[in-house]
């Protein structure tokens, strides 16, 4: 018998709530870089995808994500919770009740398809956003989170090392970015004028919810007030830092100042390249994936997209999808078994295998994210049409998808 | 010399500047207004409640031109900003007296490039 | 009677308010705009993009006088926003053809001031 470990379990919950306010972090991270006929429609998005998501969770997400099976996804076995109690479930926390982990991973599957939401920004329609949300989450999110995290997933089977959502949280949704970019196309006018972030301070006030909550992310997935949680609550602190170190200076080298926007985009590469590892690696290496994450994502943001031309407006694929990446992958370099000894060796430390072994679960996790994404695009376009008309993408998402204006000019 | 005001639709704005530099109309003073003509206006629904006929965001341009700027100017305006639909906005066209350079004193016609 | 406007550059308007109480001119009509003349506008960067000519903040003044303050306005203006660089602005004289004061619906000179 299994007894809860109090400790544990608030420690547990406490990052359930931190990971909660990720959700709205990211409404403003990402709401201050639209224009502000569109601000509502952000955060409108990421506050619905809260509430509808929440629900799925409980009714049937949780059950196909984890409840154990050798196939596809989880079972039905645990639809509406059933039998997802207070006892704990040691396969996948041994000291905690079933419930906290369930509700932790809530948080997880709710944040992932909001961070899409940046790719089609400014053009997508409010009721087609829905549909495309709910099943993106049951069709990707659900079986890849099963593979990776699930009792009887494959990817697990085979060594894969995700701690907290390198592959199940950064790179199904930055892959996704990427072909919801691809088939919506370009926002109107784009060729004349990208337009101009219109609250950086948002942006920053994001960020910074976000860093705090990452906290709960990748320490909180320790799933116990132990050592783990504490180098995991370092590794990421530190690759933050460096992320938001490492665009400074590139910004500096190539465009001769440094901004604010560009540092806190470096803070969020450095914290999604760390979250696969957070568990795995010391701190040496959490600076290095830190400082990486934001030099290659400087270079996608800023080199490669414009010479692409997909219109990823506030680049979820080139933040997200780069360095989660490149944060498992790095993972099956630096990973220790003196950090921790449930994890593996990486390639560094004398184990090419590992370093196969993430190379493999990145390459299914591309193609099956990419792939399931158009055909539940196609499904919503052929069906009730994705695209807002082109007078309502000129008069804004706010006023012609909610009724609502974020700012009066007058009063 | 004349000066040219113009109402035209926020994301027009860009089009219509292009326009204007081809037109060898560099200076150019734009602010936020609110306004409709012929448009009713905007619903707005705040906590359930519908408000209808709120007034529409508009951009205000202000160019002060010599006489032979006139018409390169109106034809820049509207062929950046026309889409035929209700809502373009207006142009209008003022005597202007004088003009000054702050930076210089000068007046004039030497003083509106 | 004249509607002068200007377009000042944002760190001169104190300047510029101070001038014009000392002239005696206290009607002005103050708001923000966006523009450039001369200056190439500012150069931006975001997410290491950078954006060469947008327009650059300034400050419009809109100033209803009779004759007789058309001068001693100009002039203050002038002295309080004059740097000597590029972007200190314009001046704008326009003829004002009716004044009506809205409390009283006095017209004209009595209701300019």
């Amino acid at each position: 018998m299994n007894t809860v470990n109090t400790g544990d379990t608030a420690w547990v919950l406490i990052s359930a709530a931190l990971v909660m306010l990720m959700t709205p972090g990211l409404a403003f991270f990402y709401g201050g870089m639209v224009r502000k006929k569109n601000i509502l429609s952000i955060l409108m998005q990421c506050f619905i995808v809260l509430c509808l998501l929440s629900i799925q969770w409980v009714v049937y997400g949780y059950s196909i994500s984890f409840a154990p099976n050798d196939g596809f996804w989880g079972g039905f076995q645990w639809f509406c919770l059933n039998g997802v109690g207070v006892e704990p479930y040691p396969d996948y926390a041994a000291t905690i009740p079933h419930q906290a982990f369930m509700i932790f991973q809530a948080m997880f599957a709710v944040i992932t398809p909001a961070l899409i939401l940046g790719a089609f920004a400014e053009r997508m329609k409010f009721s087609s956003f829905l549909i495309f949300i709910l099943l993106w989450a049951t069709f990707v999110y659900a079986p890849v989170c099963h593979w990776v995290w699930g009792t009887g997933g494959w990817l697990k089977k085979l060594g894969v090392l995700d701690f907290a959502g390198g592959i199940v949280v950064h790179i199904t949704a930055g892959i996704a970015a990427l072909a919801t970019a691809l088939v919506i196309g370009k926002r109107k006018n784009l060729e004349k004028n990208i337009p101009s972030p219109h609250n950086l301070p948002f942006v920053v006030l994001g960020t910074a919810l976000l860093w705090f909550g990452w906290f709960g992310f990748n320490a909180g997935s320790a799933l116990a007030a132990n050592g783990i949680a504490v180098s995991a609550f370092v590794a990421t602190n530190t690759a933050a830092a460096a992320g938001g170190l490492s665009w400074a200076l590139m910004d500096l080298i190539r465009n001769g100042r440094t901004t604010m926007f560009g540092t806190a985009s470096g803070a969020v590469a450095g914290l999604a390249a760390v979250t696969p590892g957070a568990g795995f690696i010391s701190v040496v290496p959490a600076i290095a994936i830190g400082l990486v994450a934001s030099l290659i994502c400087f270079i996608a943001v800023s080199v490669i997209k414009p010479k692409l031309g997909y219109d990823d407006s506030l680049d979820a694929f080139g933040v997200h999808c780069i360095s989660g990446t490149w944060g498992v992958l790095a993972t099956g370099l630096f990973a220790s078994k003196l950090v921790n000894p449930a994890g593996a060796d990486g390639l560094f430390l004398g184990n090419p295998k590992q370093f196969l072994i993430q190379l493999i679960a990145v390459g299914v996790t591309l193609v099956y994210a990419f792939a399931v994404t158009m055909i539940i695009y196609k499904i919503v376009d052929l069906t009730i049409g994705v695209r807002v008309d082109e007078k309502e993408e000129a008069m804004g998402l706010d006023l012609t998808q909610h009724h609502e204006r974020a700012y009066t000019v007058l009063e | 010399m004349k000066l040219i005001v113009a109402i035209i639709q926020p994301h027009k704005l860009e089009e219509v500047k292009e326009k204007l530099y081809k037109a060898e109309v560099n200076l150019i003073t734009v602010s936020e207004v609110l306004g409709h003509g012929q448009q009713k206006g905007v619903t707005e629904i705040y906590r359930g409640a519908k408000e209808t006929g709120n007034l529409l965001r508009k951009i205000r341009l202000e160019i002060a031109v010599n006489e032979s700027f006139v018409e390169p100017t109106i034809k820049a305006i509207i062929k950046g900003a026309q889409t035929g639909n209700i809502g373009d906005g207006k142009i209008f066209v003022l005597d202007l007296e004088r003009c000054i350079r702050i930076r210089t004193g000068e007046e004039g016609s030497l003083a509106i490039g």
